[in-house]
Formats: structure tokens, sequence, C-alpha cells
């Protein structure tokens, strides 16, 4: 039991932290830093730097175009690039519909698919839910009924992310109705341009628009984009879902989050004095500072399990997703709540990166402070998508505990 | 980076395992509880045989060369059997002091005792009202010629009563409360003035307080240098917590496998009780808490050993205040969870409850050491390693 690095793991993070601090965009890494709303365009452009270098897609396998990292080189990637204030990879694309390609699909889409997303130029949303289908995904309506060499596809998916950036979709739909609910559904790849599909975004509590509402009218989609067979489709969504979840843990960004929350609480003053000197408050940040202590090695143990024992990932992230996700929640209300009542105003201008504080609120107001009661609205979220926290525990409940 | 045991830890706990299954059952533990001298002799033989009160020890000394990771194999299945020996006190605890800060003279009159089994010792450092402070020190220390005369009293001293010797904080100088002046020695029970209170503990082991009345004692009792005591003190009692944090890991895994075997055997309502997804949720909430304490207890293990106190001193903290808390949790759900059964004598759970109770109240609760971890938390972030 060693949790030292390696020198050859200590020479790839700073091989990482050279490499993003030349190449990681200023205005990029700004609007993390600042709470400033990131476009399309800057995910894309961040994407197709870390193909130039050959890191497009860390974790995936050399043949597919990866980086085949291990566990503990895509943690040391990911905690560089959350320190060094980078933008997130497209989970979508990299981390949900690729494994499953890369498992269950046939040779010709892993040779079109996989090189388009690694290099930046596919962006991919997700088609699960439905307005009745939510914790109880096996219950989804949206059918496709084969046409000669199509699926004709028709219904609505909802809490779609970021599907009004995307080139393609991935879908669960219901291809039987015969059987159990489970045993209906196919995994189709949608181009996003076939006509008969619409976009309606959704606002969220903060005020912006990250999920949308997709609807299919006789979408014709055809038969060589099902993903392995028909109706197998539950199979590759939990196997999806797993996978969505090894980065659940968001262990990075937690570390993120608690950097900033300590720097506003340094500047954030009680009595004269500063914020973090309060123990009252310095002990709320100490008990979800332990939470991710713990979290980093459980990840850490979890995931290297899986890859030592060549298997995909299981139940067991359910834990990870779980603990990961509060841990966000509790940094973000944490640091909204550092601000006093300077987390009321509502400024919607402040998200855009040219924003300035002056002269509205004077030079004391934390040019990030606008974001932070956005985001802490924003957060709850994570207890509620890619399964809910109560999900999560039937999920652990049935899986490992065999209850 | 590597999470997992060596082959020899693996066999180690298996061996301890196949012991506790052959030697160490529940009803043998209980008769053991009972009759003096609180624990099984025969057992402390086993351990010297099997090379576990040699572990932590350099080889020079008859020690097998094991750090921490190998203590904590061991404690896991410590707080899996509930074993009663005292193996905490006298070779994580004061054998560690010993390694760690003693002269190569005492150490090589006493380490290899301990590895053979020949001594016992414990350590009579805390004081009444002085909680879990290691500075809150009156018993006095006077230099005399060639030796010490030692006066005070000592609470609550874990296994006590069948320690062959002491290791006593005395002040030499300054005042109650100050780091400065805090001095260490080695005190063989037979020394004069010296005089056990015994008691049984919530958990049937043994402790006692000591009446120290003009003790003397010679000069080259004394641990390091007079009055920097308080530094090897804290190093070695930091060693114990990791210990402490692998024993209550191994408890909770052994209270979450029992807890989840009576959801699955447990029948109300005509259905194993186990269906009900409040308990579900629970037992859900348990499993994480197991893997989140284990984590934790590896933190502890890996820095136990450190020689910067403060990084040390941080990730103890940080492990036992975590693992109070959450043990404390898991603990007293596996009581909720058995129902009536959670709170009969007779059964395994309520012993195993009050062992993690006793685990949490040792060496610092989880509010002292959240205190001490929030208090150093203000500067950058944290480390795990």
């Amino acid at each position: 039991m060693d949790l030292n690095f390696t020198p050859e793991e200590e020479a790839f993070r700073a091989e990482v932290r050279a490499f993003l601090a030349g190449e990681l965009p200023r205005d990029i890494s700004d609007k993390l830093r600042l709470g400033r709303r990131l476009t399309k365009d800057d995910m894309v452009r961040w994407q197709k730097i870390l193909f130039r270098r050959g890191w497009g897609a860390g974790m995936w396998p050399q043949r597919f175009g990866g980086a085949g990292w291990n566990v503990v080189q895509q943690h040391i990637f990911e905690e560089e690039c959350a320190a060094a204030n980078a933008p997130p990879q497209i989970p979508f694309s990299l981390r949900m519909v690729a494994p499953v390609i890369m498992a269950f699909g046939n040779e010709r889409q892993q040779q079109y698919f996989l090189p388009r997303i690694v290099s930046g130029e596919d962006w991919w949303c997700q088609g699960y839910s439905e307005p009745g289908s939510g914790s109880d995904l096996a219950s989804l309506r949206t059918g496709a009924v084969r046409e000669g060499d199509h699926y004709v596809v028709s219904g609505q998916k909802t809490w779609n992310t970021l599907g009004q950036y995307a080139d393609w979709i991935f879908c669960l739909v219901r291809t039987s109705s015969e059987a159990r609910p489970q045993s209906g559904i196919s995994f189709l790849l949608i181009d996003m341009k076939t006509a008969g599909i619409s976009v309606r975004p959704i606002i969220t509590l903060e005020g912006e628009h990250e999920i949308n509402d997709i609807f299919f009218e006789n979408v014709r989609v055809p038969v060589a984009n099902l993903v392995g067979e028909e109706n197998k489709g539950w199979t590759y969504a939990k196997f999806l879902l797993n996978h969505e979840r090894t980065s659940n843990a968001g262990v990075g960004n937690c570390k993120r989050s608690l950097t900033q929350l300590k720097q506003i609480a340094a500047v954030q003053s009680v009595n004269g004095r500063p914020l973090i000197e309060d123990p009252r408050f310095r002990d709320r940040i100490a008990q979800v500072e332990l939470e991710l202590m713990a979290l980093e090695i459980t990840n850490l143990r979890v995931l290297s399990a899986f890859a030592r024992e060549n298997r995909p990932p299981g139940a067991e992230v359910s834990a990870l997703k779980i603990k990961g996700s509060e841990i966000i929640q509790q940094l973000a209300e944490l640091k909204m709540r550092a601000l006093g009542h300077d987390a009321l105003p509502y400024l919607r201008e402040a998200l855009d990166p040219e924003w300035s504080a002056e002269p509205l609120l004077g030079s004391h107001y934390l040019s990030y402070a606008p974001s932070l009661s956005g985001q802490y609205f924003n957060l709850r979220k994570t207890t509620i998508y890619a399964g809910s926290t109560e999900i999560q525990k039937n999920i652990i409940s049935k899986m490992i505990l065999g209850l | 980076m590597d999470f997992r045991y060596t082959e020899e830890q693996l066999a180690l706990q298996e061996t301890l395992q196949r012991f506790i299954a052959r030697d160490y059952g529940f009803e043998q533990r209980r008769a053991f509880a009972k009759a003096e001298p609180g624990f099984s002799t025969a057992a402390w033989r086993q351990y010297a045989e099997l090379g576990l009160l040699a572990l932590p020890f350099p080889e020079e000394y008859g020690g097998l060369d094991g750090g921490a990771v190998d203590v904590m194999a061991v404690m896991e299945r410590v707080g899996q059997g509930l074993l009663l020996e005292p193996y905490l006190s006298t070779v994580v605890l004061c054998g560690g002091i010993l390694r760690d800060s003693a002269s190569a003279a005492l150490r090589s009159a006493i380490l290899p005792q301990i590895a053979a089994g020949e001594v016992k010792l414990a350590l009579a450092a805390y004081e009444a009202a002085g909680r879990y402070e290691l500075n809150h020190v009156a018993t006095t220390a006077v230099a005399e010629s060639g030796g010490w005369r030692l006066n005070g009293r000592k609470s609550v001293i874990l296994d006590a009563p069948s320690a062959d010797c002491f290791l006593v904080s005395a002040r030499s100088s300054g005042a109650v409360g100050e780091r400065a002046g805090v001095s260490l020695f080695l005190v063989p029970r037979a020394a004069s003035g010296l005089k056990v209170l015994p008691y049984a503990t919530q958990s049937g082991a043994r402790a006692g307080d000591l009446e120290l009345t003009d003790t003397r004692i010679e000069g080259a009792a004394l641990i390091g240098e007079p009055g920097q005591a308080l530094g090897a003190l804290e190093r070695g009692v930091d060693g114990a917590i990791a210990a402490l944090c692998a024993e209550a890991c191994g408890i909770v895994g052994a209270l979450n496998q029992a807890t989840l075997a009576y959801l699955k055997s447990r029948k109300q309502f005509g259905v194993p009780i186990g269906v009900f997804q409040a308990l579900q949720h629970r037992m859900a909430d348990m499993y994480i808490a197991e893997e989140q304490i284990r984590s934790m207890a590896i933190i502890a293990a890996v820095n136990a050993g450190g020689t910067d106190a403060r990084s040390r001193g941080r990730a103890l903290a940080a492990a036992k205040a975590y693992i109070g808390q959450a043990a404390r949790f898991v603990g007293q759900q596996a009581v909720q969870l058995h129902g009536a059964m959670g709170v009969v004598d007779d059964l395994i759970i309520s012993h195993y409850f009050k062992r993690l109770t006793m685990i949490d109240m040792t060496f610092g609760d989880a509010d002292f050491h959240f205190a001490r971890f929030s208090d150093a938390g203000e500067q950058g972030t944290h480390q795990a390693a």
C-alpha cells in the first residue's frame, strides 16, 4: 500500500502542467476562473488542442485513438486540468457514447464515429430521459419502427444537456413492447440534422439554457446506426451509465472548488477578521474537506480495482457518484454563503466575459461573485442527474448488497 | 500508488482470521473478558509465535521490520475478533515510542523482550480533567542524584493491570498545560510507591489509574531529553491512532456483514426486512461509510510513520475525526437495524458497537480531532498523501 506517486507519475504531472501552462487559452481559463459562461466554441477549441497533443481521450485504448492512460494518470490529468481552470471535456461524447461504441458497436461504427469524437469534430448529446420516464428509465416510450433499411423514430426526450450544440444524439428507443420493458429497448445513433428533430430549450432555475426537450417526428434513422443488437439496448444503457458515473466523483473539480472556497473565505470578513478564521465557518469547510479526502482515495481504489481486474465499471461507482455529487453541492453552497448578502444580486450580464463589476457594486465585490449563487442553484442537479442519489442507493442495495 | 495489501499482509490476515475462528469465538472471548487478567495469555503467546509482537520493530532488535500498513492489516483483524490482548498498548503505542524515541541502550534492552512476548507495557500519559491533552501534566518529576522522583496520578491507563512497565509522562519543569517541560520515563511496575488501581472498561478490556508516591527511578529510565517528550508522545499516539482507525475499519466491516445478513434473514410482515427501502438505503449508507472509512484508515496508515509532525498530525487528525463520526453512524445504525437484538449482551453486535464507541473516545474523539484538523486548515488545499 503506497499513496505516493512514482517518479514516472510525477514526471507525467509536470508534463501535463507544462502543457496546460503553454496551451490552455487564457480567455478560456479566465472564464472558468471568473465563473463566466462557456460557449460551444470554447469547449471544442479545447478538445482540438488536447487532440493535437494526443490527449483527446486520455483513458481510451490507443487503438481507438486514445492515450491509453491508467487510472492514476487520468486522475493526475483531471487534477491538473481543474487546478489550471481548464474546461471540462464533453462527457457525452468521450465518456458515454464512446465506451458503448467501443464495446458493442461494429467496426464501421467504430471507425467512423470514434475519430470524429476524439478530434472534437462531432458533439454528442444524450437521449435517455422522457417526460414519463425519469428514474424509471426502462418505461421509455419513444418508439422506433423498422421500415426497410430505416427505423422511424417518434417521441420526446427531455433533460437533454447541451443538445443545442450537438451533431449527434444517442437514443434509447422502444423497438418492442412484448416482453418486460427492459428487453424491448434499442440503442440508436441519430444525426441531429435529420428531418423531424426539433430542440426546445428548458430554462433552469439559475436562468440559463443548458438543457432541452427534443422532439422526434417520424425521424428516419438508417438501420446501420443501431448499436449492437435490437432489443439489447438496456444492457448498453446500463454499461454507459456506469461509465458515466466513474467521472461523477469529480475529485479534481471538487478540489478546485475547495480551493476557491478557501480563497473566498480568506477575502470575506466577519468582525473585521477573515471569514476563514471564524471557527464556525471553517468547521463547515473542514467537514466537506474530510469527505473529499476520503473520496479521493475511495475513487482511486475503486477505479484501479476495475482496471486491475480488467472489468467494466460496476455498481461500486454509485457510491462515488453519491459522495461526489454531495460534496460539489456542499462546496457550492458554502461559496455562496461566504458571500453573505452579496449573493443576492442576480446579474445575468455578469456571466459575459467582458463584464466588469465597476461601478455597480464597488471594489469590494469579488469579480467571480455574481456566478456563485447561480452555480449553487444549478448544481442541485448533481444529486438528480445520472440516476438520483436514491436510485444509486437502490443500485447499491440490489447489486452490491444483494437486498 | 497502490491500495492493496501485499501477499504477506494478506497471509497474515488469513492466519489471524483462522485463529479467531478456532480460538477466539464470541463465547470464548466472553470467558476471557470475565476472568483475570481480562484477556487470553495463551493468545498472547500465539501472537509472539506468529511474530505479531515483533512486527513493527527493526530486525536488530528481534523485529520483523514491518511498517504501519502491516500493523493496519493486523488491527483490522483485532477489530473483527474484538481481541482483548494489550497489543495496541504494548506493541504499537509503547513499543512505537521506544522504537522512535528511546536511546539505543534502552531499545536494545526492551524491544527484544516485547518482540518475544516477555514484557507488556502501558502508556500513562493522561490525567484527571485533562481530557485528551497530552500536555496536561501535573505529575511531577524531580531530578535527584542519579535518578528521578515521581509524584502524581495518571488516569485511565489502558491495559494497566497487566503491564510489566509503564511509560509515564511527568512534568520536570513548567506549568500544567505547557508543551515544554514534559518528560517521559520507563517505570517498572515494581518501582517503589507505584500503585495500580485496576478496573474493567466498557469493552471488557482492563485499564487502571496509576498513583505515584515518591516513586524513585534511575536516570537511564528517561526517554529522550528532559522536558522534551511531548513530540515523542504525539508521534507515538499518532501511530496508535492509525492502528485504532484500522481496528475501527475491521469492526465496521464485521458490523456491516452481520447487519446485512440480518436484513436478509429476519422476517416481519411475512418478508425479510431487507426488502424495505428505508432499511435498504440505510444499509447502502453504511456500505458507503465503510468504503470511506477504509480510505481514511489507509491515509492514517501511510502517514503514521511521517516525521514531519505537522503533515502527519493533520492527516491523522483527519482520519480519526472522520472515522469517529462515520463509525459512530455505522455502529448506531447496526444496533438500530438489529432492532431489540441490537441491544442484548448475548449478541456480538452490541460488543462491536461498544468497542467502536471506545475507539472514538480513545486518544481524542471526533470533535477533538476535527478541531485539530479544522484549525490546521487555513492554508492551501489538502494533500492526501
